[in-house]
């Protein structure tokens, strides 16, 4: 005779993560990495010690969803924002979220200068390749070829540039302890992009240096797609940004800048 | 006193109790900041400020404290408003280009209602300008910097030793009110050396409710400024409309100087504020009946007390570092009540005593041929 077995919760809201309905539009990624945060804050108890910094675009309203101490940045400045947290606070743990307009467009001096002092923080930077909250221009990210309400014939090299791989030109800085790339597109890189993300909050508690996760999303809406199109459109994206950890110092511990050279 | 003040000063303090230092004006805006208890000073190089940063650069990391040399005024401002978001006490210094710059954080902060010290140097613009000394952001500083409705303090010191008192009030104005203050010196304020009596005030220490520490065993807060229900942001608005009133209640600060008898009453405020002084004592041993009104918070503008002056006077003079700036609010508060003329230099260029005293000569002339008509 077999005895059932005692009824276990096997899925539940992680207790960081409010719970409110969202505003984010069906099939948006930044819900997935919400909540990836909240179980990783959660598991490493860091809510408690948490100062969050928002940035502007869709995710400014993490503040809603999360529940930490959050700031708003203007728009780019997250990480700036994140070092005046860092150096007055030592025993806080200090998380800037950041979008690709954000971070990779009118930010792009501070997160390269927070990196470039390994500043002891860690980014959570979401790529959906456009300007999601403006209604879909063409971010530094977004594809070639890629149309926008910005790049209506899709965006051409000789008159918008090309993607900027702003993981790769960070992982190059020696204070990034910690980079990588992860993706929402199916349950098995979402549990990979939760590992990334771990490990980039363990290079802060650890003070190894400034740790960065890029997450490959979707935005259907400003993609003119489902969100099972989008989904599925991930997989050209990825070609373009590949996954993986691009680097990782946070074995080693810094050496203090004071240290002599050699 | 600190070790390096003591190395600066001229005259031991154990041989005297009234014992002045000889200090840089950028310098000693820096020592009254650590002395106030700044835990966190964030710049970019820009002269003439750049003493300040430098004595900041050494004084901070020694005492345990905060400094980072920022990107650019971006990153400083922001780093400010980071640390700042935590309840510390913060100061940030630029120069004219550098505000403009720093302009999209302070509206922010005024938004967030989060506490600042920012001191401006002023140099001449517009654009790059030159390096010299100027008034030229009397509007930046008092009518806006950045987007939305709202206002800052802005203090004026005329000498360094009350850039060494203003320091420490703007500290406590900007904690008490929540809300960014700009000190705003000029070149030759920040690069001049004077005396200084080295009275350093210690503002004390509140217990911030909006600080951000981690929400350990409290429910997390949030510093925003992005309200978009309408209903909520015009509530919001209205707060600050009310703060602001009791700003412009309690914190206005002026000095004055022979306004008794006087008949022509010279307005300025800063270095202009010296170059009149000089000019109102020649024109005193001239028999001319001047006096000086000189604002030390240029927002609130000390404006009924300026009204109920130019009942009293003949006529005013607005003497300043610039095209004409502050000389706009000077009508407003005079409402018509009396003439009132302008005389100001640019670009780097500082008007001398004689300068403002024939000024005065002809405005008196004008004034008592219209008195006799």
């Amino acid at each position: 005779m077999t005895t059932a077995a005692a009824p276990r919760v096997i899925f539940s809201r992680p207790e960081l993560l409010n719970d409110v309905s969202t505003h984010y539009c069906p099939g948006c990624g930044h819900g997935i990495v919400h909540r990836l945060l909240a179980e990783v804050l959660g598991e490493l108890e860091l809510g408690p010690r948490t100062i969050a910094v928002a940035p502007v675009g869709c995710a400014v309203f993490a503040y809603d969803y999360l529940g930490l101490d959050w700031v708003e940045a203007p728009h780019g400045r997250a990480p700036a924002v994140a070092t005046g947290i860092r150096r007055v606070r030592p025993d806080n743990f200090v998380l800037a979220y950041q979008g690709d307009g954000d971070l990779a467009a009118i930010g792009t001096a501070e997160i390269i200068h927070a990196a470039g002092r390994g500043e002891l923080i860690t980014v959570i930077f979401v790529n959906n390749g456009i300007y999601g909250m403006t209604g879909g221009q063409m971010a530094p990210t977004t594809l070639l070829g890629q149309r926008t309400t910005s790049t209506p014939a899709g965006r051409e090299a000789r008159l918008a540039g090309y993607p900027i791989p702003m993981t790769e030109m960070l992982a190059i800085l020696p204070g990034v302890a910690y980079a990588a790339r992860g993706s929402v597109i199916d349950p098995a890189h979402i549990g990979k992009a939760k590992g990334m993300i771990k490990r980039a909050c363990q290079a802060q508690i650890d003070g190894t240096g400034f740790a960065i996760v890029e997450v490959l999303s979707t935005c259907p809406v400003g993609w003119g797609m489902t969100a099972h199109e989008s989904m599925e459109h991930l997989a050209d994206v990825e070609k373009v940004y590949p996954l993986g950890v691009l680097v990782d110092r946070s074995t080693a511990t810094l050496q203090p800048a004071s240290g002599k050279g050699g | 006193m600190t070790a390096i003040l003591e190395r600066r000063s001229a005259v031991s303090p154990k041989r005297s109790k009234r014992a002045r230092v000889l200090m840089k004006g950028n310098e000693a805006i820096a020592e009254a900041a650590i002395q106030a208890g700044c835990d966190a000073y964030f710049g970019y190089p820009i002269t003439p400020q750049a003493e300040l940063l430098e004595w900041m650069a050494r004084r901070m990391p020694e005492l345990g404290r905060a400094f980072v040399q920022a990107e650019s005024e971006l990153g400083a401002i922001n780093m400010g408003l980071g640390a700042a978001a935590t309840g510390a006490r913060v100061l940030v210094s630029t120069s004219s280009p550098g505000m403009s710059l720093m302009a999209e954080a302070m509206s922010y902060m005024a938004g967030s209602e989060t506490p600042l010290v920012l001191v401006n140097v002023m140099r001449g613009g517009p654009g790059l300008g030159s390096i010299g000394p100027s008034q030229s952001d009397y509007f930046q500083a008092v009518k806006g910097h950045g987007h939305g409705d709202y206002r800052v303090p802005v203090l004026a010191p005329a000498s360094i030793g009350e850039a060494v008192e203003l320091v420490a009030s703007a500290f406590e104005i900007a904690e008490r009110y929540r809300t960014p203050v700009i000190m705003l010196a000029d070149g030759i304020l920040g690069q001049a050396m004077e005396p200084v009596a080295p009275h350093f005030r210690h503002p004390r220490r509140r217990q911030f409710d909006w600080a951000l520490t981690g929400a350990d065993g409290r429910p997390p807060r949030v510093l925003r400024s992005l309200h978009l229900q309408p209903e909520r942001l015009e509530e919001h608005n209205i707060a600050l409309k009310a703060k602001y009133r009791e700003i412009v209640q309690r914190e206005v600060r002026w000095s004055g100087e022979q306004l008794d008898d006087a008949d022509l009453v010279v307005v300025a405020y800063g270095t202009a504020a010296r170059v009149a002084h000089s000019a109102m004592t020649k024109a005193r041993g001239e028999g001319m009946r001047v006096g000086l009104f000189r604002p030390i918070t240029l927002w609130p503008f000390p404006e009924p007390q300026l009204h109920e002056l130019a009942l009293q006077a003949a006529a005013m003079l607005v003497v300043e570092l610039s095209a004409g700036q502050m000389v706009e609010d000077v009508r407003l508060a005079v409402d018509g009540r009396c003439p009132v003329a302008f005389h100001g230099r640019t670009g780097g260029m500082v008007p001398s005593p004689d300068e403002v005293l024939e000024q005065l000569r002809q405005l008196a002339s004008r004034v008592s041929a219209r008195g006799v008509a």
